[in-house]
């Protein structure tokens, strides 16, 4: 019989040439990058100790300069670019500082919520007569809001990172598992699936080979959310005294340390309210945009 | 407006595709007419711009993809084509509409009946509400949808299939319009009641006076209803004339070429197969339990009844269906892909109904199967050599020797070994198909199961992919259980078939003898209802490309 024509080529358009060419995606990813820099390099920013407490020059305003004796006796002058808290602190480089934490936060909430909540998602979209039981539980976990989460953990353990990341991982697992789970259900139809159990792929490898890569871009969509919310959690969480202890700079202590003196002293919670809003902006632009990219029916739709 | 102008004309239309398409047009210059009372097919293969053409006629082309560039659209004589929006719109339906493929998704279905079929009468007519619903009343009548009275105040899956055609059909036709345009409207319904559509589409055109442009690939219908016929290939038409003149007489190449792929009706004589038997089934059934506790009512559906089918090496067992007759269920169950509730299966031998999957695991090899879907039959993300040869390397095959095999298989199924590294979507359909096929093949099997394999495909390519599979079991002596709703690939292909109907074998045997003379009734009603059926069609699997 004729050999049928040569295999047309239809160029692919490169995922990194549509995310190059995607408004939100460069825009979130540039302002995700600035603080990222920002975290990274806080040290070489001009900053100072931000836990330092100077009761000499408390509530300045922003552009405040000062001259003030280091631990060798010398004087130097100093100049607060955000002004200084109530008890004399930089807010500058609490802020800059405080860029750390949340990325932190943001970083490993949302790594520990995609890895457990695919592991359980998995599980739960192959094996049947496990689905009942995990899902039920998931909705268990979602009925637990995080705040009141953190104030039973932070009245078991001690208020720190560690409560604060487990408070806003348990709410956020049971939605990674729902995605996963869907996901699962709607891929292990696929013929190309069926046909790997005809050929005799191991359940294992039929999930890691032929289930596992359908679940990556919407994960990795996820991820961005997730991280956005726990950056916001922890800001709250912070802010209400219930997560990061106030002598750790973070954009949430800074706030609630400004609260009582917001009429006069606006700054206190401006500056640290911008660099919050901004990246959260940041990260959600670039989920919102890997979102465009990845998910092929949103393409079609566009 | 003259009335011996036609009811629509075309004259050198074209639609631009947008930039970076595989084509710079959708349609070029295409012209016909459907004249008053006409029924006018236009037939043509996938991507051939049939339905960009229907688009172009009712100004639906999606804004910003397609572009209307040039030609003239007349309707009754009247230019359409620059018109603004408002006046398109109080042409569709009142003076034209247009019925789609899925009368699912076409109706809304948190909407009663008689809403959806009175809407048009609501935005186009001043009637008053009673009147209208008289009026959808009397159209309900006209298209023959059972105890109208009731059925007005029904929602959309109340209703079979065929049912929401007709209410499609009665919504399109309530305010007389001059012209209808039917975009594929049968072709996700059964056969016979594809017959029933067909049927009533052709009444409401004689008693109406409907010009109808009815849009189609299966030359069955064609032959069933059209007057005149249009034939498209690559946005362009190739050629126009009478239902006779096109089947019968086809002048152009690509015409007579489609009309040879139709497989005939007519089974060519074959000798029975006595070699062993590979595949056996006993009493087979599956049945589904639903519902029960915490959740309402305990349903139960048999799904497959009672099924015993066997297959010989080197023959091809073919079950015949419509859908939900349980004639995938049973392909499965033999592919072991789910377990069956009852009943033997035997491969060389073995049963294996009942097996675990890790007892089961040295069968697989013996079984495989063909799905319908050609874009889903393979891992996206996957080479087409990397999901070849998965099968045998988990047999233990070294990766390289699979690889060369695949090479091989490659070239058997007809296409360039070179393209082993290539991803499944720089095929096309039918190419998909040959690399399920080689697939299938490189576990050496000694049952193929081809579920609808063939049925996604377009005419000229199906055809090439059923001589395909006659190639493969021959060469192989392989075993093939061949599962389709088409009769005529059935007849063309089957050494024996099964009907199936609701879960049950109704009737067996020697596909010759069963098309000579069908015992039992739903047998009957089902070729009765296979369009084209008077008239023969080209030997197409006889004539060798």
């Amino acid at each position: 019989m004729a050999v049928a024509d040569a295999t047309p080529l239809r160029p692919r358009a490169s995922v990194v040439r549509q995310l190059v060419r995607s408004t939100s995606v460069v825009i979130g990813g540039f302002l995700v990058a600035v603080m990222v820099a920002i975290a990274v390099l806080a040290p070489a920013l001009g900053t100072r100790d931000p836990a330092e407490v100077n009761p000499s020059v408390r509530n300045k305003l922003p552009g405040y300069e000062a001259t003030i004796r280091d631990d060798d006796g010398n004087k130097v002058p100093v100049s607060y670019r955000f002004g200084t808290d109530s008890l004399g602190r930089d807010i500058y480089s609490r802020v800059v500082y405080g860029a750390r934490v949340s990325l932190i936060v943001g970083l490993t909430v949302s790594v520990i919520s995609i890895v457990v909540g695919l592991l359980i998602g998995l599980v739960a979209g192959y094996v049947r007569w496990l689905d009942g039981i995990i899902m039920r539980l998931m909705d268990g976990l979602m009925a637990i809001p995080a705040i009141l989460l953190a104030i039973g953990l932070v009245s078991v353990f001690r208020a720190g990172l560690f409560a604060v990341i487990a408070a806003i991982v348990v709410p956020e697992v049971p939605r990674v598992v729902r995605l996963v789970r869907s996901i699962v259900l709607s891929i292990r139809e696929e013929p190309y699936v069926e046909s790997a159990i005809t050929v005799g792929t191991p359940t294992p490898l039929l999930v890691v080979r032929h289930v596992l890569p359908n679940t990556i871009a919407p994960l990795i969509v996820q991820g961005t959310f997730i991280c956005a919310a726990a950056i916001l959690i922890e800001a709250i969480l912070s802010f209400l005294g219930i997560g990061i202890p106030p002598e750790i700079p973070t954009w949430g202590n800074i706030m609630a340390e400004g609260r009582t003196l917001f009429r006069v002293f606006p700054h206190n919670i401006l500056y640290p309210g911008i660099f919050l809003a901004v990246t959260v902006l940041g990260v959600n632009m670039l989920g919102d945009g890997l979102r465009d990219v990845l998910d092929p029916k949103m393409e079609q739709r566009g | 407006m003259s009335s011996s102008a036609p009811v629509v004309s075309l004259e050198r239309v074209s639609v631009a595709l947008p930039r970076g398409g595989d084509r710079a047009h959708a349609i070029t210059d295409v012209s016909f007419e459907v004249g008053r009372g006409e029924i006018v097919c236009v037939v043509g293969e996938s991507g051939s711009g049939k339905s960009v053409t229907a688009q172009a006629i009712m100004g639906l082309l999606p804004k910003g993809q397609l572009a209307l560039t040039g030609g003239a659209i007349r309707l009754e004589g009247r230019e359409i084509t620059g018109l603004p929006q408002s006046e398109l719109r109080r042409l569709r339906g009142q003076r034209m509409s247009m019925i789609f493929q899925e009368p699912m998704t076409a109706l809304n279905p948190v909407e009663r009946i008689g809403t959806q079929i009175g809407e048009v009468l609501e935005i186009h007519t001043p009637l008053s509400p009673a009147e209208r619903r008289q009026k959808v009343l009397d159209i309900m009548a006209a298209v023959h949808l059972p105890d109208p009275a009731s059925m007005i105040d029904a929602f959309p899956h109340q209703l079979s299939g065929g049912q929401r055609q007709r209410v499609m059909i009665a919504a399109a036709l309530v305010l007389d319009p001059v012209l209808l345009i039917a975009d594929e409207p049968t072709t996700a319904l059964d056969v016979t009641t594809q017959a029933q559509i067909l049927k009533l589409i052709a009444e409401m055109q004689e008693r109406r006076g409907t010009g109808v442009l009815f849009i189609t690939h299966d030359f069955g219908v064609v032959a069933e209803i059209a007057h005149r016929v249009v034939v498209m290939q690559h946005g362009r038409v190739v050629e126009v004339g009478t239902r006779d003149e096109i089947i019968r007489r086809p002048a152009e190449p690509y015409t007579r070429m489609l009309i040879q792929s139709v497989p005939s009706l007519e089974p060519p004589p074959r000798a029975p197969k006595t070699s062993t038997v590979a595949l056996a089934t006993d009493s087979l059934s599956k049945t589904y339990v639903s519902g029960g506790f915490l959740s309402g009512k305990r349903r139960v559906v048999k799904a497959a009844d009672n099924v015993s089918i066997d297959v010989r090496r080197g023959e091809t067992v073919g079950i015949v269906g419509e859908s939900g007759s349980g004639k995938t269920t049973v392909a499965r169950c033999i592919a072991r892909l789910i377990e069956p509730s009852d009943g033997v299966v035997r491969i060389d031998g073995i049963d294996v109904a009942h097996l675990s999957e890790r007892r089961l695991r040295p069968y697989r090899k013996h079984v495989q199967i063909v799905f319908q879907d050609p874009n889903r039959s393979l891992n996206p993300r996957r080479t087409v050599g990397a999901s070849i040869i998965e099968g045998p390397v988990n047999f233990g095959e070294a990766p390289a020797d699979a690889m060369r095999r695949a090479r091989d298989l490659m070239q058997l199924v007809g296409l360039q070994p070179e393209a082993l590294d290539r991803y499944p979507h720089q095929f096309s359909g039918g190419q998909r198909q040959r690399i399920a096929i080689a697939r299938a093949l490189a576990m050496e099997p000694a049952l193929l199961i081809a579920d609808e394999a063939v049925s996604a495909l377009d005419v000229s390519v199906q055809a090439q992919v059923l001589r395909l599979l006659d190639d493969v079991r021959e060469r192989f002596d392989l075993a093939v259980l061949f599962i389709t709703h088409d009769l005529r690939v059935a007849a063309q292909i089957c050494d024996r078939i099964a009907v199936m109907q609701n879960g049950v074998v109704v009737e067996a045997g020697p596909t010759a003898e069963i098309f000579a003379a069908p015992s039992h009734p739903y047998t009957h009603s089902l070729f009765a209802a296979a369009p084209g059926r008077n008239v023969r069609f080209g030997e197409g699997l006889a004539v060798e490309a």
